[in-house]
């Protein structure tokens, strides 16, 4: 352990131990991969009722204008995502980019009038924080919010939280809303923020908490039926089964929105704008296309191929390496993501997996996996 | 014969000369759920402390080493078809291989049932 960085817990730790949650490390918090319930009980808990998930590891700061500029134009500068465009509780996810076009993290922001909310990856939060303060240095403010962060994702989260939460019924998939929770002891009600949106491909909401309250939130979600707690274990296999990246794996400094495939949340605007950075990569690979693109891989056999197998073309053509990959509850087999030349992105190209030394059958699809459940307005 | 126990969590049950060879239900309890398991061929050479087979469960990929060194003489195919078996009888049907040891002298650096469980305990 580096003593210049503790590792740190969330609010919730002392419940996930009650809970009989096995706890380890991650991006510099002790974190539960899993409760008694297992892995893959956790993950098909999730897809039938609900799941809750404590991510108050993630980075939340609220970007505030200095001038009478709008926040959400100015951090435009920093993304190619559409954020000016964005309505009043409305939500995009996006990249913070290097000048050539890299990822530096994936990230969600949300408009609340001039300002904007941003939720960044755990690990990343510090370098990101920084950045956007520096680069924003005199024309915008980063107010990091010290919050507690629970994920309930499922298709019986709609329900569940209508129950304490009913502004949350209003909300789809990608929508936000600050609320005021009544405190179950009946003299107090605290402010939360409900985000529809999530990383398992349900339907579900985030809810940002302060800390002290964050526990009495868990317990009284975790009292219903139909809700489990659920580990970084399930949280991995779900987000796999929706074909969504995970940060410094499938997608990192050395890859760009085009190569990862992630060009839907560039709208054509910023593409003509080319004002953020590594707009001038990014525009090149659009118009003359990307050496390497993510793509989902599903093995033939019954073999996981996880991360760093190496993928080859049926004769034995280097082609690149699997970034996540693993077996999937719901699909009830292994799958996988990577990255291949583009002459072998598209769907039912076959490919093998070189698993323990052995070429392993296997083709390329579309994703996702397993297909979304997501509360569409 | 009494089974006897490795650190890498194996269990080996003598009979004659071969030796059955499995994961403990410790082992299987750390894994959780077990969704691959690959065990050798009948006829592959081992020797103590080799690669032998492989189980994984949803988070990551374990190998299981061949406790002593001789022939494997059979793999337990039906766990290739239902991996679970690991998990709900780690200790007779989950069974992994078969072995035909080269020198049973080697057994005798292996522990107990007594000595595993205070092993374990030292882990918890």
């Amino acid at each position: 352990m580096d003593p210049q960085n503790p590792i740190k817990r969330t609010p919730l730790y002392d419940l996930h131990l009650e809970l009989g949650g096995k706890i380890v490390p991650f991006a510099g918090y002790e974190m539960p991969v899993q409760y008694p319930l297992g892995v893959m009980g956790e993950h098909l808990h999730t897809r039938a009722k609900a799941g809750l998930f404590d991510v108050s590891h993630m980075g939340q700061a609220k970007l505030i204008a200095e001038g009478e500029e709008d926040a959400a134009a100015i951090f435009e500068s920093l993304v190619p995502g559409g954020i000016q465009t964005l309505q009043e509780g409305r939500m995009r996810y996006t990249h913070l980019t290097t000048q050539t076009g890299g990822i530096r993290d994936d990230l969600m922001a949300t408009r609340f009038g001039d300002t904007l909310w941003l939720v960044v990856n755990a690990a990343c939060k510090h370098d990101d924080f920084a950045h956007i303060s520096k680069a924003l240095e005199g024309r915008a403010t980063l107010e990091i919010a010290e919050r507690a962060l629970l994920a309930l994702q499922g298709p019986a989260a709609g329900e569940v939280l209508a129950q304490l939460m009913p502004a949350c019924a209003d909300l789809v998939f990608m929508q936000a809303v600050w609320t005021s929770w009544p405190l179950p002891n009946g003299k107090q009600s605290v402010d939360v923020l409900i985000s529809r949106c999530g990383y398992t491909g349900e339907d579900g909401f985030e809810l940002s908490i302060a800390p002290e309250h964050s526990e009495t939130l868990a317990r009284t979600l975790l009292a219903h039926p139909d809700v489990e707690p659920i580990g970084l274990g399930a949280r991995d296999s779900l987000r796999l089964e929706a074909g969504l990246c995970l940060y410094g794996h499938d997608i990192d400094l050395t890859t760009t929105p085009a190569e990862a495939d992630l060009l839907w949340s560039v709208p054509k605007r910023r593409r003509t704008q080319a004002n953020f950075p590594g707009a001038e990569t990014l525009i090149q690979q659009i118009e003359n296309g990307v050496a390497k693109k993510r793509v989902g891989i599903l093995p033939e056999g019954r073999a996981p191929a996880r991360e760093g197998t190496l993928i080859e073309s049926p004769t034995g053509e280097a082609l690149g390496q699997i970034t996540s990959g693993g077996f999937g509850p719901t699909l009830g087999g292994p799958l996988a993501m990577g990255y291949v030349p583009a002459a072998f992105s598209l769907p039912d190209t076959q490919v093998h997996l070189i698993v323990r030394g052995k070429a392993q059958p296997a083709r390329v699809v579309a994703m996702p996996f397993v297909p979304q459940n997501y509360r569409k307005g | 014969m009494s089974k006897k126990y490795t650190k890498d969590h194996e269990w080996v049950q003598l009979d004659g000369d071969v030796a059955t060879v499995g994961i403990t239900d410790y082992a299987q309890s750390q894994l959780g759920d077990v969704v691959f398991v690959e065990v050798p061929e009948a006829g592959r050479q081992v020797g103590q402390g080799d690669d032998a087979a492989v189980v994984e469960s949803v988070k990551a990929a374990s190998e299981v080493y061949a406790p002593l060194s001789g022939e494997i003489v059979e793999g337990n195919g039906a766990l290739e078809d239902n991996p679970a078996m690991v998990n709900e009888d780690a200790d007779n049907q989950g069974w992994f291989f078969k072995l035909k040891l080269a020198d049973t002298s080697e057994l005798d650096g292996l522990m107990d049932e007594a000595a595993y469980a205070d092993f374990v305990k030292e882990l918890d």
